[in-house]
């Protein structure tokens, strides 16, 4: 092979790449289980697991540069390489929510929530799923599995939805919980916007394939009044 | 267009039409048939014994091969650069000079000289020292007293081989600079061996490949941004991204 240790690193970036996502998805779904439990040691466990997955995107991204000034890549293996680093900003950016919604889980502290958040652990699996789906179709440089991905979060916003009027109507008809609401509010947001930074990897996905950077937003809707 | 040496075609049916006041790249494998490709627009090829051309090379809507025309006339319009610095063994002046003279100049002499130092960016490097000796030079610096020879002339078209591949890597960005520069005022057409160069230093880039007939053709032509960060041809990519050549 022509350039086999940079066939080799490049491999290397891209196995780091799958395994950060890996672990990334899996504390979306703990993130909104520690919430769901009220297990505030969970949450820290993860608030704190959150520098080692920020390290990660600093090292992949740092070799990512050293491969771009060592090797000078050209073409698929550049697009490549640019489709990496900023993957793992996104992945970087959906553990932050889900720090987020570790911390909104130690504001709300040791009481029992009201049944206003059932639709959350859905949301949660389903975002783990998406974004499964977008690494799978990274690794496989699947631009028609990565265009597909965008439409199950019309899924998620539709429970985000769901949710959100049943935490309005709760407020309304509970207006001492405000607090606690507005926490699960946030809670809500953080888990709505990781799966929208998974759309943003599956946009870096198809730029990577075909050399062409689409938007793949879904169309803005408001949620429904409570 | 197709080139042949003897029986031998070298490169076949290549149809590619020349950006002016731009930079093309020519790149491909050894033996693809670039330098072969260059050496025709100006007909440097004729110097080969056994070289012929078929097909056309217009210049203005004109063929270069057509009975009649003079080749001479035509390599002063479309002038050439090569891989090793050939300065004459003449002052720094002189060599400059050389072309204009011969061409039958008129006009002030010693201002063309210093246009076309100063166009090669070596006006400020030699100015004190014309009377010297041309291969007293720095290797870079002779390269850049070639391109102002061929500048001298004035020419329309700038054809250059490997132009820096004799060069150390400082002296290699000085030349690269300079094309940037001399874009201004000419088409540029640079064979190069070095792919970051081609992506570095040109606007539009040309791949050429050798066929299983061991002639060269022509795989692929766009934007140089395109071609190195998204070719349209699969072989395109394999060699741009060394997987083969």
């Amino acid at each position: 092979m022509i350039r086999g240790t940079f066939e080799r690193e490049l491999r290397d970036l891209q196995d780091r790449l799958l395994a950060l996502g890996s672990e990334v998805g899996e504390n979306i779904v703990k993130a909104v289980n520690v919430l769901n439990q009220r297990d505030l040691i969970g949450a820290r466990r993860l608030i704190d697991a959150d520098k080692e997955v920020n390290r990660k995107r600093i090292e992949i991204m740092t070799d990512a540069l050293v491969l771009i000034a060592t090797q000078q890549p050209m073409a698929g293996d550049m697009r490549l390489i640019a489709s990496i680093i900023e993957i793992t900003g996104e992945l970087e950016r959906i553990n932050d929510y889900s720090k987020g919604i570790a911390k909104n889980s130690l504001l709300i502290g040791a009481v029992s929530l009201p049944d206003v958040i059932g639709h959350m652990p859905e949301m949660a699996s389903k975002t783990q799923l998406m974004l499964r789906d977008a690494l799978e179709a990274s690794s496989r440089r699947d631009a028609d599995l990565a265009r597909a991905i965008p439409q199950a979060d019309d899924e998620i916003d539709a429970l985000f939805n769901l949710t959100y009027r049943d935490l309005l109507t709760y407020v309304a008809d509970n207006p001492g919980s405000y607090e606690l609401i507005n926490y699960l509010e946030w809670a809500l947001h953080n888990l709505e916007r990781a799966a929208d930074r998974v759309i943003n990897i599956c946009e870096w996905v198809v730029y990577n394939v075909t050399g062409e950077y689409i938007e793949m937003d879904s169309e803005f809707e408001a949620p429904p009044a409570a | 267009m197709n080139a042949y040496y003897g029986d031998f075609r070298a490169v076949k049916n290549i149809d590619i039409q020349i950006k002016p006041r731009q930079i093309t790249a020519l790149i491909g494998p050894s033996g693809c048939g670039k330098s072969t490709v260059l050496r025709s627009f100006n007909r440097m090829n004729d110097l080969i014994a056994n070289s012929r051309l078929e097909g056309e090379i217009l210049f203005h809507g004109q063929n270069i091969y057509a009975d009649g025309v003079d080749p001479v006339e035509v390599r002063r319009r479309i002038g050439m650069v090569f891989q090793k610095p050939n300065p004459f063994p003449k002052s720094i002046y002189d060599n400059t000079a050389w072309g204009a003279k011969i061409n039958g100049y008129k006009g002030d002499m010693d201002a063309l000289v210093e246009r076309s130092l100063r166009q090669a960016a070596l006006w400020d490097e030699v100015k004190d020292k014309l009377d010297q000796s041309g291969l007293s030079l720095s290797g870079g610096q002779q390269q850049r007293l070639c391109i102002a020879r061929t500048i001298a002339v004035k020419p329309e078209i700038i054809l250059m081989d490997e132009p820096a591949s004799a060069l150390d890597p400082i002296a290699t960005l000085r030349i690269e600079e300079l094309i940037q520069d001399l874009k201004r005022d000419y088409t540029i057409i640079i064979v190069t061996h070095n792919m970051q160069q081609a992506a570095r230093a040109s606007d539009y880039t040309a791949f050429f490949s050798m066929d299983e007939d061991r002639a060269g053709y022509l795989v692929e032509y766009d934007q140089t941004q395109s071609l190195f960060t998204n070719p349209k041809n699969e072989l395109t990519e394999q060699y741009i991204t060394g997987r083969f050549g």
